[in-house]
């Protein structure tokens, strides 16, 4: 029972950042068409970000944890506006060149990463009361994987709200459903893609934090990494459904988790691939119909 | 262009190439050693092997426009079954071979029957997830086949002598040119026949297709199939060249760098996916130890980094190329004369 406890918590943990990832390609894809391969870049990016500012900043770990991420999360969104603006958006109405640029970016990026800093993994520092564990039905879960559960579930509260109650959230859903008709009546639908690309771009490097904390260290391959599964995220929950990427996240995350256990090491990965194949083949529009809520 | 230039330019290229090992001379920068050094002979066989196994991708992305992801994978079978059974099952060459052929068939027919149910970004990502399932197998190291992070080597006893030690790299480097040579062809064959004009036809307009009354699932499983097939001759080869099986063959990254080939060379032209092999399979090398030289060293950290990192060099250059020469190398001689560029189209619905 305690270890059945343990692994779903960490699976949710998981899960949050899978949903991280998935969520920002799902609204990129579902509003621009852009299946954006730089995206694990941006993982990596946002993670070595809040990483050298925590160094440079010093302090106690909760500090640089905090102040570290937010600027991480901050550079995240910068770069990814960039890529927007500068490399995606010349190419509008030429999706396979879009997703060329976004691979070379990817390949480009990765590289300069690992470039400055180096192929090994940084160890992430964090505050002694996220190495202590919480019983939970017996089980003594870390209690990091509460922070990134907690994280997650307020990023989708909060993406939720903005994208119903919202005027910029409405621009978006309608953009999702409908891209001509909302260009037509007058609304720049532009700005609303960079707004998504910086938006994505942010949980993608938010993600990429709590991966630091997640694996206790950083490393220039778990970006693409995360991305695969991502991926996997996005087409099983549906393209630009939000409310689609998390329950595919916590699907994924969890059925990664005990096969990983339960069977061997790497049925999980397995499994999950199977989970897609079955999926695409019973319902190829993904699990949920393409509206962004 | 004549018929007569058609033939004979391949083909003077192919004699010329022949006759590489033959040839003391000396390139400089590009080359590291003379042409008929051992370790120039080895990194152009890489190049060639390259070369082919673009266009064995080319054949999916550019000429029937499905966008793959998950192509490394069939590379990685030749590379792996061929290894494990050698080595792992000590099985003969015969036998070894009739069975990676099998494979060769039918992995990428029933994967090929599964994936081809669903088109465009879905049909991408169910292939990277096919190959990212290939990639998970060989780090699992199953009975210890494999070798996970390691690798596995070679078994040389079932190998023929003549492909055996740094002394005979002449003869895997006329193994690589008869691989690409035969991708040619065959791509060439099969482009040129019937049912490489429905290819074409499903990637300018697949509803048209059906609606002319040809099913297009067939053919595209069978431009998918023939892909594979090439990749995993591919990878026998691979394994010959390099003597043992090592994971990266398996990775996502390096199904897009096959995809950043054949951009760089002009996808779904006649050379386009063969000159961007060759080329991006050259850089990637030689950019490596160009990193390493004293020049390089000396450069302040600003530059350094950058220029050490051969994949940063390429994205980038990819990057520039998608933005300013969008039909590849092979386009930029009619564009220098200011015609017309001879390229077809890229698939423009491959990611719609």
């Amino acid at each position: 029972m305690s270890t059945l406890v343990l692994l779903t918590i960490t699976g949710l943990g998981l899960g949050a950042m899978y949903f991280l990832v998935a969520s920002g390609l799902s609204l990129i894809y579902g509003l621009m068409g852009v299946l954006n391969f730089a995206h694990g870049a941006l993982i990596t990016v946002g993670a070595y970000a809040s990483w050298w500012f925590g160094e440079q900043l010093g302090g106690g770990f909760g500090v640089r944890l905090l102040v570290g991420g937010a600027l991480g999360i901050l550079t995240g969104a910068v770069v990814a506006a960039l890529i927007e603006l500068v490399l995606v958006r010349p190419l509008y109405r030429r999706p396979v060149e879009q997703v060329l640029v976004t691979v070379g970016l990817a390949l480009a990026l990765g590289a300069l990463v690992q470039g400055i800093w180096g192929a090994d993994t940084k160890p992430i520092l964090i505050p002694d009361w996220m190495f202590d564990t919480t019983s939970v039905f017996g089980a003594n879960v870390p209690n990091d994987r509460f922070l990134e559960i907690g994280i997650a579930a307020a990023v989708l509260v909060g993406l939720t709200a903005f994208l119903r109650y919202t005027r910029f959230g409405l621009v978006i859903r309608a953009g999702v459903e409908n891209r001509a008709m909302v260009t037509a009546l007058g609304i720049d639908v532009r700005r609303a893609f960079t707004i998504v690309f910086a938006l994505g771009g942010a949980l993608a490097a938010l993600a990429g934090v709590l991966s630091g904390v997640y694996f206790n260290g950083i490393d220039p391959a778990r970006g693409t990494s995360l991305l695969i599964f991502a991926f996997i995220v996005v087409v099983i929950g549906g393209f630009g459904s939000i409310g689609g990427s998390a329950i595919a996240a916590v699907a994924v995350a969890l059925i990664q988790q005990y096969a990983n256990y339960y069977a061997s090491s790497g049925t999980g990965d397995l499994a999950v691939v199977l989970l897609l194949a079955a999926v695409l083949l019973v319902r190829p529009g993904g699990l949920a119909p393409k509206v962004a809520h | 262009m004549r018929p007569a230039l058609r033939i004979g330019v391949p083909v003077a290229v192919v004699v010329l190439l022949a006759l590489v090992p033959r040839l003391p001379l000396e390139i400089p920068v590009v080359l590291s050693g003379p042409l008929d050094s051992p370790g120039t002979l080895q990194l152009l066989a890489l190049c060639l092997l390259f070369a082919g196994i673009a266009l064995s991708y080319d054949l999916l992305f550019g000429f029937t426009g499905l966008l793959s992801f998950g192509h490394a994978l069939y590379v990685a079978v030749g590379v792996y079954v061929t290894a494990v059974a050698l080595t792992r099952w000590e099985w003969g060459l015969l036998p070894t071979l009739a069975f990676v052929a099998a494979v060769a068939v039918a992995l990428p027919l029933v994967l090929g029957a599964v994936s081809l149910r669903v088109g465009g970004i879905a049909f991408a990502m169910v292939t990277l997830a096919f190959a990212q399932a290939g990639t998970v197998l060989v780090q699992k190291n199953p009975y210890r086949w494999t070798g996970g992070e390691e690798g596995t080597g070679l078994n040389y006893d079932e190998i023929p002598d003549a492909f055996v030690g740094v002394l005979n790299t002449k003869n895997l480097y006329w193994l690589a040119l008869a691989y690409a040579v035969l991708v040619f062809v065959v791509v060439r064959l099969a482009v040129g026949s019937s049912a490489g004009h429905v290819w074409r036809a499903v990637r300018e307009n697949e509803p048209r297709v059906a609606v002319l009354g040809l099913n297009p699932y067939p053919f595209k499983l069978i431009a998918f199939v023939l892909a594979g097939f090439l990749a995993v001759l591919g990878g026998i080869v691979w394994l010959l060249l390099i003597g043992g099986a090592t994971p990266e063959v398996t990775t996502a990254n390096f199904t897009l760098a096959l995809l950043v080939m054949v951009v760089l060379g002009g996808a779904g032209t006649r050379y386009g996916a063969m000159v961007g092999g060759f080329l991006y399979t050259l850089l990637d090398q030689r950019l490596g130890s160009l990193a390493g030289s004293s020049e390089v060293q000396g450069l302040p950290d600003v530059l350094r980094v950058p220029l050490s990192e051969p994949l940063f060099l390429l994205g980038t250059l990819f990057v520039a190329l998608v933005f300013f020469v969008p039909g590849g190398l092979t386009s930029l001689p009619a564009r220098l004369r200011g015609l017309r560029p001879r390229r077809e189209p890229l698939p423009e619905k491959a990611a719609t």
